[in-house]
């Protein structure tokens, strides 16, 4: 599928002498914006109350859209990068913003299918092709920091949910003067219907600004004083190629994308249940010594976390490498989540560590997956196997929820619930943590019959269009 | 590491940039410390 000049990934590539940290604000702009999925929460209510149905068919919107993340990323991983990041975010600007107009529509007029159609489908497609649209230009523009690249992109999508929910509170109090922010009121759903048409506004113009500033490097480039051949020394690093329809043929993809199954599964273990969990772990005789306002303060500490856990993790993988990161990840928190299940309620405080830390590590595994796929697999589609990859994170955005709320409906009625109810669910995140350690363990370097044959130096170097073609 | 010393990118331009996503993720950071804050009051 050919795209206009203007977005053709030629029209892109940097002259020499172009300052390659004007590529993380580019990402930046795009990830800040797409993380506004994970901030549905704020008008959830609000939407409940306007269309007069269930949360859960309310709830359905959210996951309609992680879904079409994880598929549209492994469809149009591929064209994403044979077309360059300006064609990736001019598209993903275009679903996202459309799919928040569309969405609007749908609450002014009352109809909830446009709701999934614009916000669920649409958007998530933007979604998709969003997340991934930065990912391979970043680990080319920093081949000795990948990890650090892709950590401050990821993180940007832990943040986006961080700036969309308290503006989002703040643009509806504006649309409905009788909405005030607190659980006790409920903004309208013309509010809701105004605020999408303005986020989707913003977002338009935000990610047109990244698509329009994004540059590619030209081939050969490097860092000044960077040598590939140190990067080569470390294990499991290739500088050979693999192509994304390879890629999927080797054992080592599936086991990362084992790994990333259950580093994810775990960590919406917790997520998904965050604030009630916290006031059930320190229930005692029908009241919870943790009070609402405070358990809203302890999602807002998993939220530092997650984005945080993204950049540092990330940008630490650089130093020890990815293998060994996961190894923490996976070995460590599921040290942590057996303190959780076994004395996690002895203490308020206790508890708030043992969460943020395990929430880091979630956060870590999302930002350093692109720098491990670089280390097996190679710059050459990095993009493409990224977005195969992320079908793990649709099936564990249906895994986990489905796992915590299985077990919690099986042990009693919400908001009777106490901390030994959550022990079978956490002992389950502890099973699949150890599946996720082993799978970890089992990762060697992809063999020399998957590489894509090395160029003959004397020719002009492949694009990844031509090679794609082989 | 160091920069090539003949950049064609100017420097304006990066620090507008940085300041166009900085400052919408420092509002969000704050305003999420703000609540975060209840937890320990």
């Amino acid at each position: 599928m050919a795209v206009p000049s203007f977005l053709a990934r030629e029209r892109i590539i940097a002259r020499p002498g172009f300052n390659r940290w004007l590529i993380p604000p580019a990402a930046l702009a795009v990830h800040l914006c797409i993380g506004q999925v994970y901030a549905t929460s704020v008008y959830k209510l609000a939407l409940q109350k306007d269309f007069g149905t269930s949360l859960t068919r309310i709830g359905i919107i959210f996951s309609i859209a992680i879904v079409m993340l994880g598929l549209s990323a492994a469809l149009f991983g591929t064209w994403v990068d044979r077309n360059g990041p300006r064609a990736a975010m001019f598209t993903a600007a275009c679903f996202w913003s459309a799919g928040f107009l569309i969405g609007s529509l749908g609450i002014a007029t009352g109809q909830l299918w446009l709701l999934y159609l614009g916000y669920g489908v649409i958007g998530g497609i933007g979604l998709g092709i969003g997340y991934i649209s930065p990912v391979s230009t970043l680990i080319k523009w920093f081949p000795d920091r990948p990890g650090l690249a892709t950590g401050m992109a990821i993180m940007g999508f832990g943040g986006g949910a961080l700036i969309a929910t308290p503006l989002s509170r703040q643009l509806m109090g504006l649309y409905d003067p009788a909405y005030d922010g607190t659980a006790a009121t409920v903004a309208s759903g013309d509010a809701v219907a105004k605020l999408f048409v303005t986020l989707g506004l913003v977002y338009l113009v935000f990610m047109m600004f990244g698509a329009f500033i994004v540059r590619v490097p030209a081939d050969g480039w490097r860092p000044d004083g960077f040598d590939p051949a140190t990067v080569k020394q470390k294990a499991l690093v290739t500088t050979d190629s693999v192509s994304a329809g390879n890629a999927i043929r080797t054992p080592q993809f599936w086991l990362l994308w084992v790994v990333l199954f259950c580093n994810v599964t775990a960590g919406i273990g917790i997520l998904e249940q965050a604030s009630p969990m916290i006031q059930d772990f320190f229930r005692n005789g029908g009241t919870s010594a943790v009070a609402v306002a405070a358990a809203g303060g302890f999602v807002g500490v998993l939220s530092l976390f997650n984005m945080a856990g993204r950049f540092v993790w990330s940008s630490t993988s650089d130093k020890i490498g990815r293998k060994p990161i996961y190894m923490v990840y996976l070995g460590v928190g599921l040290v942590m989540y057996v303190l959780l299940a076994t004395v996690g309620s002895s203490a308020p405080w206790l508890f708030v560590v043992l969460a943020a830390v395990i929430i880091s590590f979630y956060g870590g595994g999302f930002a350093t997956i692109p720098a491990y796929l670089r280390d097996l697999f190679g710059t050459y589609q990095v993009g493409a196997v990224h977005g195969r990859l992320l079908t793990a994170w649709s099936a564990a955005g249906v895994a986990g929820p489905l796992i915590v709320n299985g077990v919690l409906d099986s042990r009693g009625t919400p908001g009777q619930l106490v901390a030994g109810d959550y022990r079978p669910a956490l002992f389950i995140m502890v099973g699949l943590l150890a599946v996720g350690f082993v799978a970890n363990l089992l990762v060697r370097p992809v063999a020399a019959r998957w590489h894509e044959p090395k160029a003959d130096p004397s020719l002009p170097t492949s694009t990844p269009e031509t090679s794609a073609a082989r | 590491m160091t920069e090539p010393q003949q950049t064609h990118t100017p420097v304006g331009l990066i620090a507008f940039a940085w300041a166009l996503v900085g400052v919408p993720l420092v509002y969000g950071l704050y305003q999420t410390i703000k609540t975060a804050s209840s937890l320990f009051s």
